[in-house]
């Protein structure tokens, strides 16, 4: 039993296992998403509602200060390098393309896989391990439609917002470096920020940011209703649902970018 | 004894965990209006059974029937029709967390039904006074005890006016006053809503006190099912001792000395 031939065996029909529980779960939830409101099923608004103050609202100052912070040390690194060149003011445009295309989107779905999809999947692990999952299935209600599609329609609908204002925060950080310590003025600074950036530039970035949003619903409500074993169950599946959020994030990152790299779109 | 209508149907149930066999060949019958309770050892399989019956838990073989219809190969939404007229008390209650009693009770009302918020209102206050519990609408679960939260769980489970109720463990975990509550409750349901009742238990009081027929689960299977009377003067050792709790009889919790001198100069 112990040869690792088998094993490697077992992990990969383990893995493939979760990876198609994760797929069915989220074939589920857009149908409920879509069919949903034409059965005159829609989930209920007040719960979405809840689930996107939690999500946005909530995650605000947080996003703030690391998109701030980012801003502030990209203008740093990069006016180390450009100064050299003697093209300081590229410094802005530096700040505002990768607060944009990469990390705005990146550090948010970061953040909020860290705040958001721990909460979730320890929030659905506790009621699963309590019994709620099955009670909600004995009233004849679906977990799915019930907990994860106003979970799902949250996240994707608040982490691009977060996105944006991120990409704000951000430019404003390299802005206050800009500014303060390179000497270029503000009204240029700010033109330059924006002149050299394009639209796709934006639209990438906020693509990325709504994939990033699915994956870390799906992750953490996927582990959330797989929790087994009490109170220690609940502490793994949420650190698991950390875990495997931000490496789906990082690759799916690495995807996307590739795919409009090579495109060419 | 006339014929009377079976609601619950459990035909050579077989249920295993992986190498443990749970439910080794079950065959029991649920007639209406009846209150059967099941009852056996800890870890005999009894909330498994329960499981079954109300299509949570899939067997390994054998059918189940639940209202004439054969559940045993429906998932999910295939269930939903079938779930709408059963109720369940969970062990632990099982209420929503981030939810007040009101809200908890309403629940399945607001999603089945197309009733005005004022009558969903008029039906929580009725089903809460039920169980005794009308004032408490705008608590929060956390904020009652253990026997109240029992309470809720029991008029959630009895919102929609079910035909079938079934209990999971109703008493455990509660005070001897509490739980005599719980069971007149049950009692009180079965009687003037005409609920056919089926609970599983260990609280050798309970049975007696609230049961019309009992079964009684031992090693996956069932070992004896007949009225009060027929069980209390039943012949099987093993009923009786589990009766009478007490600690020498066939059911053994330590191995026997040889076997256990066996097993440890093995």
């Amino acid at each position: 039993m112990n040869n690792p031939i088998s094993s490697i065996g077992k992990t990969i029909l383990t893995l493939g296992g979760h990876i198609s529980g994760v797929l069915s779960l989220f074939y589920n939830t857009l149908y409920w998403v879509i069919i949903g409101p034409i059965k005159g099923k829609a989930s209920s608004r007040q719960s979405i509602f809840e689930q996107m103050v939690f999500v946005g609202v909530q995650s605000l100052v947080i996003v703030f200060f690391i998109s701030l912070f980012t801003g502030i040390v990209i203008a740093m690194q990069s006016a180390y390098q450009l100064n050299q060149l003697g093209a300081v003011i590229f410094v802005a445009p530096m700040v505002s393309i990768s607060m944009a295309r990469e990390l705005g989107p990146v550090f948010a779905a970061l953040v909020v896989a860290g705040r958001v999809g721990s909460a979730i999947a320890a929030e659905l692990g506790t009621m699963k391990v309590s019994e709620q999952i099955e009670a909600l299935e004995t009233l004849a209600l679906d977990p799915v439609r019930f907990l994860v599609v106003p979970r799902f329609l949250a996240l994707i609908i608040m982490l691009p917002c977060l996105t944006i204002m991120a990409d704000i925060v951000g430019v404003l950080g390299g802005m206050i470096v800009g500014v303060t310590q390179l000497d270029i003025n503000i009204y240029r600074y700010t033109s330059f920020s924006f002149d050299m950036m394009t639209f796709k530039d934006i639209w990438t970035g906020l693509i990325k940011s709504v994939v990033f949003g699915a994956s870390i619903a799906m992750v953490a409500c996927y582990v959330g209703l797989g929790t087994r074993g009490g109170a220690e169950g609940v502490g793994k599946s949420t650190t698991l649902s950390v875990v495997i959020s931000f490496i789906l994030i990082v690759l799916f990152d690495c995807i996307i970018t590739g795919i409009f790299f090579f495109s060419n779109v | 004894m006339e014929e009377r209508e079976v609601v619950v149907e459990v035909k050579d149930l077989v249920k295993d965990f992986g190498d443990r066999t749970v439910l080794n060949g079950i065959d029991l019958k649920v007639y209406r209006g009846e209150t059967l309770v099941i009852m056996g050892g800890s870890g005999c399989g009894k909330s498994t059974l329960l499981r079954h019956m109300i299509g949570n838990i899939k067997p390994t073989s054998g059918r189940v029937e639940l209202l004439g219809e054969d559940i045993t190969d429906r998932y999910d939404a295939e269930l939903d029709n079938v779930r709408k007229k059963i109720g369940m008390s969970f062990q632990s209650s099982a209420l929503f967390d981030s939810m007040t009693v009101a809200e908890n009770v309403s629940l399945p009302l607001k999603e089945h039904t197309n009733l005005e918020q004022s009558v969903i209102d008029i039906m929580i206050t009725m089903k809460l006074e039920l169980v005794g519990l009308r004032g408490f609408e705008d608590l929060l679960p956390s904020e009652l005890s253990g026997g109240m939260r029992k309470r809720v769980g029991l008029a959630r489970a009895i919102a929609m006016d079910p035909q079938i109720v079934f209990y999971d463990e109703p008493t455990a975990g509660l005070d001897p006053i509490v739980a005599s509550v719980v069971d007149k409750l049950i009692k009180d349901l079965s009687e003037k809503l005409s609920i056919t009742s089926v609970v599983v238990t260990h609280d050798m009081k309970s049975v007696f006190a609230i049961a019309n027929r009992v079964a009684m689960l031992y090693q996956g299977k069932v070992l004896e099912v007949g009225t009060c009377e027929e069980i209390k003067n039943s012949k099987n050792p093993m009923v009786q001792q589990f009766i009478s709790g007490s600690f020498d009889g066939p059911i053994h919790f330590f191995q026997q000395k040889d076997d256990y001198l066996e097993d440890l100069t093995k």
